[in-house]
């Protein structure tokens, strides 16, 4: 069959799977463009932004289990893919995104809306293709979305230059994705499994430490049968929230720098972490030499280059977290261990979870009634900052892959596209973006596009007029010094929301937060609530980049103790 | 627990094979540089295998760096195959050539002394030779020194090519360890 490039891009994105696309039209892709309409299959969501293009075809993949689709075109089309290819890569998403490309006579030229695409994304790209001649776009598609979803998933970028997409060629879609070079291994090594089982039997005092990894391969039924089974408290990471049921009476929370404070004690006191899709990212551990000095460490995780990379490991298993953990949960005994528990519920009663202060609006409070109004089971998505640790402390998922956040790269903005993603994916979830007036004032300009397709995103903007954690960082290390984190023009939210059509409400007084979300939630579409939260709250417990749980501050009280950091 | 220290520095030879595409060797180049590995030589050549390229790598590290760097190499889809290569199971060359000012009274001095390191003169012009040496870097270097005094007016290295010692071919693979002697530490991608 003679196909034109752009048909056959089309058709290799109905043969992946792809009915929705996420993108923003200009000179060189318009050849893909024009052809849409013969394919009425792949639904096109045009953005306002192509950086929203990729966050949303993030959200999308994390909410729906999917490969997202993001296109632009060439020149600032595609640099603005940067940020979304860098954010899906540190956090593991798939996504493939379709870039225009100049006509190939004019590479390497300067031409009208030129770059090096595949050299600005190739740090930021699981792997990306040029395509050079339209015969080869079926199978570099098919390789993409195969690299993209397979193994450790992450971004793929597709560049076509416009002539590429305009020529014709025969059109044979591969059955199979020939890659000698890119074989992910998934089994774990039987030997290395039977070890593991050995040191759990062995352990007196083991965690397990669930990241991203037991979420993407869905290890959520084995991770709780090995925790059930040989009563292994289980501690999440910022993405492996939800990797485990946190109303479940193991559950701890989640590790590091704005963790539950317990969680650290508990690493402290471990003699065994059994890290599973998880990487020991620096906001886990802190200062390495002082992370976990009495604990052995199993490491499961399908990135070989991930294992060994910051900690030492006892039992190295290389292989995908569900197929791991199903054979180790086979060979674990089941046992039980009062003491520890007992240890563990010690530390919780030790270390509470800060409240917040008096006096206005509590942003803790906010997140908890979303909670409670939502029964943990609300699709959370979230940008960076304060926002996104209250929401990561205090948001009780019960179910897996709800919980959608920007971790490793930490974008800002993240939140509006993501969310607006997900809702594509889950249609009959409610949706609820828990932004920063920081954040969202970066990617807002998607207000226009939810209002187009009545997208039910519940924008729920803790509003504290500042970039709240750098204020933070410098009311705690910089001795105070507010350079550059306040914001005194913000725009008024509800009537911004409103000239979109949006229906919104603002919030000042605690007591009339639980009525504003539900009737945000009754709402028949996108709705947002200006929670005018206290300006000066903190996040604690905070222990300082680079620190130990011994330095962790716990509340303003601890701030003072721990004076001699600033 | 420790983090993981930094002892044992030292140069590795590393090899790789990887597809023959535009592009590669900027990938390669890219990874090495973001991650702050050093190389401090790097040839490039085709394989016995059409469409294959083989890499030689020497980086300076101590063990983690070098597990890194073969693990890290792994990551990229077009990379095929790695070998960390000892010295005592591999045999590695160098070429270089050397431009050295001569005249009449100097010229059978420095024949003598390519003859002593068994290298060549490859061109001779009125005033200059130009030798060929191959050997180990120190063979190499020891050679350049001893023409210093003529007068080396350039030179150009290939850097180190390596190759295992016995029938084995590079295609044995190296064990991406993940640390002690796991057996999981055989996986490849």
């Amino acid at each position: 069959m003679q196909l034109t490039g752009a048909q056959m891009v089309c058709e290799c994105l109905i043969r992946e799977g792809v009915d929705l696309l996420f993108g923003l039209p200009g000179g060189a892709i318009l050849p893909l463009y024009q052809t849409l309409p013969e394919y009425p299959k792949l639904r096109h969501v045009l953005v306002r932004h192509e950086q929203n293009a990729g966050h949303a075809a993030d959200g999308y993949a994390r909410a729906s289990g999917k490969v997202g689709v993001a296109v632009a075109t060439s020149g600032p089309g595609a640099t603005n893919l940067v940020t979304p290819l860098a954010t899906a890569m540190m956090d593991s998403t798939p996504i493939v995104a379709v870039t225009g490309q100049v006509p190939r006579a004019a590479i390497g030229r300067d031409a009208f809306q030129e770059t090096d695409t595949t050299g600005i994304t190739m740090p930021i790209t699981k792997h990306n293709y040029l395509v050079m001649d339209t015969k080869d776009i079926p199978r570099v598609m098919k390789e993409a979305f195969h690299i993209a979803r397979t193994g450790r998933p992450g971004p793929a970028l597709v560049d076509l230059p416009r002539d590429v997409l305009t020529e014709t060629a025969e059109f044979d879609y591969p059955e199979h994705v020939n890659l000698p070079s890119y074989k992910p291994t998934l089994e774990g090594h039987g030997q290395m499994i039977k070890r593991a089982a050995q040191l759990i039997r062995e352990s007196e005092r083991p965690l397990l430490l669930l990241g991203h990894g037991a979420l993407i391969s869905g290890a959520f039924d084995e991770a709780r049968e090995i925790a059930e089974r040989a009563q292994i408290p289980v501690i999440t990471t910022l993405l492996g929230i939800g990797a485990f049921p946190g109303d479940h009476v193991l559950s701890l929370g989640m590790p590091g720098m704005h963790g539950q404070a317990h969680n650290n004690w508990a690493i402290d006191r471990a003699d065994l972490i059994i890290g599973v899709g998880m990487r020991f990212d620096d906001r886990v551990t802190g200062r390495l030499s002082a992370f976990a000095p009495n604990a052995r460490v199993i490491h499961v995780d399908i990135d070989p280059a991930e294992v060994g990379k910051n900690v030492r490991v006892t039992v190295p298993i290389v292989g995908d977290a569900k197929r791991v953990l199903h054979a180790l949960a086979m060979q674990v005994d089941k046992v039980s261990r009062p003491d520890w528990i007992a240890e563990i519920d010690a530390l919780r009663d030790e270390h509470p979870l800060y409240p917040g202060g008096s006096g206005g609006l509590r942003p803790q409070r906010v997140i908890q009634e979303i909670c409670e109004a939502t029964d943990g089971r609300a699709i959370v998505v979230t940008g960076v900052g304060q926002h996104q640790m209250w929401a990561a402390q205090r948001y009780v998922f019960k179910e897996p892959d709800l919980w959608i956040t920007s971790g490793g790269l930490g974008t800002m903005g993240f939140e509006v596209p993501a969310a607006m993603g997900a809702a594509f994916a889950q249609p009959n979830r409610p949706v609820w973006s828990i932004a920063g007036d920081g954040g969202f004032q970066m990617t807002m300009s998607e207000l226009a596009t939810i209002v187009e397709h009545n997208t039910p995103v519940k924008f729920a903007i803790l509003n504290n007029g500042n970039l709240g954690l750098v204020r933070q960082l410098q009311d705690l290390f910089y001795g105070g010094g507010r350079v550059a984190s306040g914001y005194t023009g913000n725009p008024d939210f509800v009537k911004l929301a409103e000239a979109y059509g949006i229906w919104a409400r603002r919030v000042t007084e605690e007591s009339e937060v639980r009525a504003a979300i539900e009737e945000a939630a009754a709402v028949d579409g996108p709705a947002l609530i200006d929670f005018r939260v206290e300006p000066e709250e903190n996040v604690y417990p905070h222990v300082p980049a680079g620190e130990s749980v011994f330095e962790t501050i716990e509340s303003p009280a601890g701030r003072e103790a721990l004076a001699w950091l600033t | 627990m420790v983090d993981v220290t930094l002892n044992t520095e030292r140069v590795h030879t590393i090899t790789a094979l990887v597809n023959d595409k535009p592009g590669v060797l900027a990938r390669i180049a890219g990874m090495f540089s973001r991650r702050g590995f050093n190389i401090s030589s790097l040839a490039v050549g085709v394989s016995e295998t059409p469409g294959l390229s083989r890499m030689t790598f020497v980086v300076e590290g101590d063990e983690w760096v070098v597990e890194q760097v073969v693990k890290q190499l792994y990551k990229l889809i077009d990379v095929v195959r790695v070998t960390n290569l000892s010295a005592e199971s591999a045999v590695m060359r160098e070429m270089a050539l050397v431009k050295v000012r001569s005249n009449a009274d100097t010229r059978a001095e420095i024949m003598q002394l390519v003859d002593i390191f068994r290298a060549a003169i490859v061109d001779v012009g009125k005033d200059a030779v130009i030798v060929e040496i191959t050997g180990n870097e120190e063979k190499v270097a020891a050679m350049i020194k001893l023409l210093q005094p003529f007068g080396v007016r350039e030179t150009m290295r290939t850097g180190r090519l390596a190759m295992t010692r016995g029938a084995a071919s590079g295609a044995r693979r190296e064990r991406a360890h993940t640390g002690g002697s796991a057996p999981d530490a055989e996986v490849v991608p």
